[in-house]
């Protein structure tokens, strides 16, 4: 191609004009927005840090978490931190007392989420967690990660969706077997405690 | 530290030339700079018209040119390079160690953070070197989704590339801006396939995370169709400007027996005129199926580079349309993997893939626990870097910026 010298640099501010005036027709070029005063739509797959989830209106009661610490040992920077409730007597049960998740730590990975067998962990999308406390404010406890199943509904109508029907399907099956049992059991009553008495 | 002690031995090393190996132990190298004991002589041959004594200047880590934290300590005779020092490890985060006290998925989020342009072929390649290593297949439909996402990564990296090559020129802002601008588009769809927009974690070993939501395959049809027309315009823009040919013609010239021997991958050994694409050599996945074609440079100067990519995203594109078009229903993940407890047999397995920047590789040992005994990751950013003192030989300094930017490097994969 015969080449002129300066043509080059006039076809590339011919663009740049382009672009400047299209950016006021044309939305596709415009593509920055105010942020605090208006907000890009979170997207619905969005993750940023873990949640727990709970079922009811009782954070405590309804905490699907059962404590296995399967997410503490797969957490790949090992950021969270799980201490099993005992009762008055020292035996374990089934929930945690404390669940910690350090999110100045956290990778966002999701693979505690993965791993959970419970659905009990899901990823908030809540993005705006700056704090002017460098110490502890970034290291959320149980009661600031439990959110209602609600709440992980709203930000993720899909994937809810999946695990309640999956949830309900499993808690079906639970309570046939239960009755199936209890109908056997009816059946052919068992020996009553008393008559074990001398 | 071990810049620290690089910095020294590199000292050393400028100091014992005109000394004839003098002053090479690190500790009696104090007087950098400060003159004691420490005088450059003047090269036997005189080298242009400028005679004088070097100057040793210490281009970053802090320097806006070098991409990240890097430093080039350069011996400058008047303004041309006569020495050039790459110093690298100021980003080292022990990758490839704690991914051997870590599971094998565990490692999956932190080869996102090696070269963070690209997570998506970075877990590719880490996925190819498990699954050869476990002997895990990978359905269609996965397959198909690795090459969009992987394709995608290289519309995006090449995209940013030569919008910081451009600006590393001077183009302050413009080209780069117009870059990032298509890039958001790719990174949107990022997240909405895989919730995160850098740092994706998408891939599994035996397939992907999640399938594509609804709409999303219409999303990345748009954005496919539209970046033609985003690169004609960058190429309006730039290709031919005379500031730029200017600049980057006869620049940094790299030979393709040098490429060759140096180990160079990628787009910076094909701009020097030697075909190899491990996506045609190696044909991992499926890219068999897709016809696309290898652009390849003539004289290996920055130019080229910059072409090459600007041709290889048009290939890309060619590949995205045929992958979208040809994209099979089915399931997404092998039945046989699983997320806990993944023991993969005892051996060993290299995976390699052709990353925007060259080759990415993954060596992996396998002693049957849960963690590799060894991880080894072969980065291509770093092994390009191996050639930049004879890049930039002769040049002046603000050449080697440049020079620096064609060989496309993110120091997170460099210092790993």
């Amino acid at each position: 191609m015969k080449h002129t010298p300066g043509w080059g640099l006039l076809k590339g501010l011919f663009e740049t004009a382009r672009n400047f005036v299209g950016s006021y027709y044309q939305p596709g070029r415009l593509t920055t927005i105010e942020y605090p005063d208006e907000r890009l739509p979170v997207q619905e797959n969005f993750r940023n840090f873990p949640m727990l989830i709970y079922d009811g209106a009782d954070p405590e009661r309804g905490l699907r978490c059962v404590g296995c610490k399967i997410c503490e040992k797969e957490c790949p920077p090992q950021c969270i931190y799980i201490v099993l409730e005992r009762d008055r007597s020292g035996k374990v049960q089934k929930r945690p007392r404390l669940f910690d998740i350090d999110v100045s730590v956290c990778m966002s990975c999701q693979i505690c989420v993965e791993v959970c067998p419970f659905d009990a962990i899901k990823m908030n999308t809540e993005y705006e967690l700056s704090t002017g406390d460098r110490f502890g404010a970034l290291l959320l406890r149980k009661a600031e990660l439990a959110k209602p199943n609600e709440y992980y509904r709203r930000l993720h109508p899909t994937e809810a969706a999946e695990v309640d029907a999956r949830l309900a399907a499993a808690a079906q099956a639970k309570a046939a077997a239960q009755a199936k049992e209890q109908a056997k059991l009816t059946a052919k009553p068992a020996k009553p405690a008393w008559s074990t008495q001398p | 530290m071990r810049a620290q002690a690089g910095d020294l031995e590199m000292r050393g090393a400028f100091a014992a030339e005109p000394h004839g190996g003098g002053g090479r132990s690190a500790g009696s190298d104090a007087g950098w700079g400060a003159g004691a004991g420490h005088e450059w002589v003047r090269p036997a041959e005189p080298v242009g018209r400028l005679e004088g004594e070097w100057l040793e200047v210490a281009m970053g880590p802090h320097h806006p040119s070098t991409h990240g934290v890097f430093r080039m300590n350069v011996a400058l005779e008047g303004e041309r390079i006569r020495k050039l020092k790459p110093v690298f490890g100021y980003l080292h985060r022990n990758h490839e160690k704690i991914a051997e006290g870590t599971t094998y998925l565990g490692s999956m989020p932190y080869t996102d953070r090696l070269d963070y342009f690209c997570s998506l072929t970075n877990n590719w390649a880490y996925a190819l070197a498990v699954e050869t290593l476990a002997g895990l297949g990978v359905p269609e439909r996965a397959e198909y989704l690795r090459v969009i996402t992987g394709e995608l990564t290289r519309l995006l990296n090449h995209a940013c590339l030569v919008g910081f090559l451009l600006h590393d020129m001077g183009t302050m802002g413009t080209p780069l801006m117009y870059a990032f601008r298509e890039r958001e588009k790719i990174l949107d769809l990022f997240e909405a396939l895989t919730g995160a927009r850098m740092m994706c974690n998408y891939l599994r070993f035996g397939g992907c995370r999640v399938d594509v939501p609804a709409g999303w395959l219409a999303g990345a049809q748009r954005v496919v169709d539209e970046f033609p027309r985003f690169l004609d315009e960058f190429e309006n823009l730039l290709t031919t400007n005379e500031i730029v040919l200017a600049r980057s013609q006869g620049v940094g010239v790299l030979s393709g027996a040098l490429a060759v021997n140096a180990g160079i991958t990628g787009p910076m050994l094909r701009a020097s005129g030697v075909n190899y694409d491990l996506r045609k050599v190696d044909r991992y996945g499926i890219y068999d199926r897709f016809n696309f074609r290898v652009p390849l440079g003539e004289h290996g100067d920055v130019y080229d580079r910059y072409m090459v990519r600007i041709l290889e995203m048009r290939e890309s594109v060619k590949i995205l349309a045929q992958a979208l078009k040809d994209l099979p229903p089915g399931p997404i993940l092998d039945p046989k993997s699983k997320l806990r407890g993944f023991r993969p047999r005892a051996g060993e397995a290299y995976g390699r893939i052709e990353a925007p920047k060259g080759e990415l590789g993954f060596y992996l040992i396998s002693d049957g626990s849960v963690r590799p005994y060894r991880y080894r990751v072969r980065p291509p950013s770093l092994i390009n870097l191996t050639v930049l003192e004879e890049l930039c030989l002769g040049h002046t300094v603000a050449d080697a910026v440049i020079v620096l930017g064609s060989v496309d490097i993110v120091l997170g994969e460099v210092d790993r």
